[in-house]
C-alpha cells in the first residue's frame, strides 16, 4: 500500500473539450435567462397553476445531491470508515458545486433576480425559505472550512473528526429544511406531510451517492488514474441500501396518505389516474430509480461488477429526476379543494388538473445548473489537490471484486 | 416646437447631474411606493378589521361585475391566457356533490388572519397590515412564487409578462407576485372595494364590505344573525371573507 498522494489532474484535451461543452450549457442558460428576463415568464411553460416548473426539479435535484455527496467524507471522519477516508476531499468539493449549480438555478429563475441582495438581506424568520438561505450559506461556508482542515498539513485528527462532524448535522438539517419547503405546506393535498423531511434526507443519501460514483469514475477515466472496482462496488452496495431507504419513506407516504378519505384524491392521481405522473411514479422513480439499481447491485455476478454500481448511478439519478418531477409538478397539478363536500369549477381552472408542457428556457437554465456543478467540481479537481493518484484497491484496502 | 426643444435641454441638464442618474435609476421604484411596507402600514388603522361578506345566494351565475370592475380598477387586464394572466378576482361555480346544487359566487384574496403566504414569504414581502389587508410588498417581492405554492385559494397571481399603463394607485411589476388588495387605496380614503361597488351597481348587493371589529357595522350584524362559512375551514386561517347562503 502506498501513501496517498492528492494531486491536481492535468489538463488534458478531453478534459479541455469537457470543459467547452460544460462551458456552452452555461452560455446557454445565461442566454436563456436574459430571453425570460427580457419576456417575462410568460415563455416558460410555468403559469399561475404550475409556479415551480422543471427549472425546480433541477434545482431541487442538485441541492439535495450536494448535502448528500457530502456523506461520502462524512463516512470517513465521522464514520471512521477509512477505505473512504481518499475520497472525502472531492465529496467536500463535489458537494459545494452541487449545491452553487442548485442555487444558480433557483436564483436564475426568480422573477426578480436582480433582487438577489434583498433575499440575502431582509428576512423573514417564520419562512422556511428564509431559513434555507441560512442553510445554505452555512453549508458552502462549514464544507469549505471542512475541506481547509482536511487539506492543511499537521492538523489533528479531531478537528477533521470535529468539522466532519458539523457538517454532517448541519446537511441534515439542511436536506431537512429542503424536504420542509414540501412537508410544511398546509393548503396543497399533495404536500403537507412531516415525511417530507426523513424522505429528502434518504433521498439525498441515494442521489449525492450516486453522483458521486458517476462523477468519480468520469474524473478517474479523464485523468487516467486507476480506480479500484472494489471501491467502486463497495459504494455500489450502499447505494442500493439508500435506494432501497427512499422506496421505504415513498410507501410510508403513499400508504398513510391512502388510509385518509381526505387524501384518496391525490392518491388516486399519483398512483392510478394521473396520466404521465402515474407513469413517471411507477415507471420512473419506482422502477428505474428504485427496483431495478437494486436489482442490478444485487444480482448474483453482475452485482460484482463496477459496471453494475456505475449503472445503478445512472438509474438513480434518472429515478430521482422523476421523483421530483412527480413532488414537485404533480403536487401543483393537482387541484386544491377550495370548498370540502363541493365540485369547483371556473375560467381559471378551479377544480380540473392542471396542464404544464416545460419550454425550452427552462430545460437550458436547469441544464445549465448542472454545468455549473460539473464544471466547478472539474475546476476544484484542476486546481486543488483532491483527488489521489492512485485508489486502486489495493491502496485503498477495498479489495472485495475483481478489477474493472 | 421651441417649447419641445426647450423640455429636452433642460432634461440633457438635467441628466447631466449625479444626482438625476440616480433618480432615473430609482424612478420604477418611486412608482411603487405605494405598497411599500412601512407607508401601506402607516395608512391602517389597529382598530379596525376589513372583510367581506359574500351572498352566494344573491350572486347571478351569469355576472360578472365585480371581476370587470376590479380589472378596471387595478389595471390587471390579460393577454387572453387565462392561465398566465392575473386573475385577483375570479367567479367559481360550487356544486354540491351529494345533491349537485348549484352556486357562483366571487373568490379573490381571503385576507386571512393568519395568512400561509406572508409566513412562507423568505423576505416579508408579503405582509398583513394591523387593519387585516393583506398585500404585498413589491419593493422586496423577488418573485419566488413560494406565497403562491402556499395560498389555498389561488388567489394570487404572478405578473409573467411586462406590464404597461399601470393605475398609480395599483402598481405592478413584471416578476413580482400580487393579489386583491380590497382596493386598499379606497379603502384608506374612506371608500369601498370597486368588486363590492359594481355588485351594487349591478343591483345584486351580494358582496358586503366593512369592519369586522365593529359589532354596529353592517356587516357583523348580518354575520350575527346568519350563518356563513369561510374557504378551507379545516385550515383555520381566520379569513376576513366569508361566505353566506352556499
Amino acid at each position: 500500500m502506498e501513501r496517498t498522494l492528492y494531486r491536481e489532474i492535468k489538463a488534458t484535451g478531453p478534459l479541455w473539450q469537457a470543459a467547452v461543452w460544460l462551458g456552452l450549457f452555461v452560455a446557454a442558460m445565461l442566454a436563456s435567462v436574459v430571453y425570460v428576463e427580457h419576456h417575462g415568464h410568460a415563455v416558460t411553460g410555468m403559469t399561475n397553476h404550475v409556479v415551480w416548473g422543471l427549472p425546480h426539479v433541477f434545482a431541487i435535484f442538485l441541492i439535495v445531491a450536494a448535502s448528500g455527496a457530502l456523506n461520502v467524507a462524512s463516512m470517513a471522519s465521522v464514520f471512521d470508515k477509512t477505505q473512504y477516508k481518499p475520497l472525502a476531499r472531492l465529496s467536500g468539493v463535489l458537494a459545494m458545486a452541487l449545491l452553487v449549480g442548485g442555487l444558480a438555478v433557483l436564483v436564475l429563475d426568480l422573477g426578480r433576480p436582480d433582487r438577489l441582495l434583498v433575499a440575502m438581506t431582509t428576512y423573514n424568520f417564520r419562512s422556511i425559505f428564509a431559513w434555507n438561505v441560512l442553510l445554505y450559506t452555512g453549508f458552502l461556508g462549514i464544507v469549505a472550512v471542512y475541506l481547509f482542515v482536511q487539506m492543511s498539513r499537521g492538523m489533528p485528527p479531531g478537528a477533521i473528526r470535529s468539522m466532519g462532524t458539523l457538517a454532517f448535522l448541519w446537511r441534515l438539517a439542511l436536506t431537512t429544511g429542503t424536504g420542509s419547503i414540501f412537508g410544511w405546506l398546509v393548503a396543497r393535498p399533495g404536500y403537507d406531510a412531516a415525511i417530507m423531511a426523513p424522505l429528502f434526507i434518504a433521498m439525498s443519501f441515494s442521489f449525492g451517492l450516486a453522483v458521486f460514483i458517476l462523477v468519480l469514475t468520469a474524473l478517474y477515466r479523464l485523468a487516467g488514474r486507476p480506480l479500484g472496482a472494489g471501491l467502486v462496488i463497495r459504494m455500489g452496495r450502499l447505494l442500493a441500501i439508500f435506494a432501497a431507504l427512499v422506496l421505504y419513506f415513498t410507501a410510508v407516504q403513499h400508504l398513510t396518505n391512502l388510509y385518509a378519505a381526505e387524501h384518496a384524491g391525490i392518491e388516486a392521481f399519483i398512483l392510478s389516474e394521473g396520466g404521465m405522473y402515474t407513469a413517471l411514479f411507477w415507471g420512473g422513480q419506482v422502477l428505474i430509480g428504485g427496483l431495478i439499481p437494486i436489482a442490478m447491485i444485487y444480482h448474483p455476478t453482475f452485482g460484482k461488477t463496477p459496471q453494475a454500481a456505475r449503472a445503478a448511478s445512472v438509474c438513480v439519478v434518472l429515478g430521482g429526476f422523476a421523483q421530483l418531477y412527480v413532488i414537485v409538478i404533480g403536487g401543483q397539478v393537482y387541484p386544491m379543494e377550495l370548498f370540502p363536500g363541493y365540485a369547483v369549477t371556473s375560467g381559471f381552472g378551479d377544480g380540473a388538473v392542471a396542464a404544464y408542457q416545460p419550454r425550452w428556457p427552462e430545460l437550458l437554465l436547469g441544464l445549465g445548473g448542472v454545468a455549473i456543478s460539473l464544471l466547478a467540481t472539474g475546476l476544484g479537481a484542476k486546481v486543488l489537490r483532491i483527488l489521489p493518484t492512485n485508489l486502486s484497491d489495493a491502496n485503498t484496502g477495498s479489495d472485495i471484486g475483481q478489477e474493472g | 416646437m421651441t417649447r419641445i426643444k426647450g423640455a429636452e435641454l433642460s432634461r440633457r441638464d438635467f441628466l447631466r447631474s449625479g444626482a438625476a442618474v440616480a433618480s432615473a435609476t430609482l424612478a420604477p421604484g418611486v412608482t411603487l411606493i405605494a405598497f411599500g411596507g412601512s407607508q401601506a402600514q402607516a395608512a391602517a388603522d389597529a382598530g379596525k378589521r376589513w372583510g367581506l361578506l359574500i351572498d352566494a345566494g344573491k350572486c347571478d351565475a351569469d355576472c360578472s361585475a365585480c371581476v370587470s370592475a376590479c380589472r378596471d380598477e387595478n389595471g390587471w387586464g390579460g393577454h387572453g391566457d387565462a392561465d398566465r394572466d392575473a386573475q385577483w378576482i375570479r367567479k367559481v361555480t360550487l356544486q354540491h356533490k351529494a345533491t349537485g346544487h348549484e352556486t357562483t359566487m366571487p373568490v379573490m384574496c381571503q385576507h386571512c388572519a393568519e395568512p400561509p403566504c406572508v409566513d412562507v414569504c423568505p423576505t416579508g414581502a408579503s405582509f398583513k397590515r394591523v387593519d387585516g389587508i393583506v398585500l404585498v410588498d413589491k419593493h422586496t417581492c423577488i418573485g419566488c412564487r413560494y406565497c403562491m405554492m402556499a395560498c389555498p385559494f389561488k388567489a394570487r397571481s404572478f405578473v409573467h409578462e411586462p406590464v404597461v399603463n399601470q393605475k398609480s394607485h395599483a402598481p405592478r411589476g413584471q416578476g413580482t407576485v400580487e393579489s386583491c388588495t380590497l382596493c386598499v387605496h379606497r379603502v384608506d380614503a374612506g371608500g369601498t372595494p370597486a368588486c363590492v361597488e359594481a355588485c351594487a351597481g349591478a343591483g345584486y348587493e351580494a358582496i358586503l364590505f366593512g369592519d369586522l371589529n365593529d359589532p354596529d357595522s353592517q356587516i357583523s350584524k348580518r354575520l350575527a344573525e346568519y350563518p356563513s362559512a369561510a374557504l378551507r375551514p379545516d385550515l383555520n386561517l381566520g379569513q376576513g371573507v366569508r361566505y353566506a347562503n352556499l
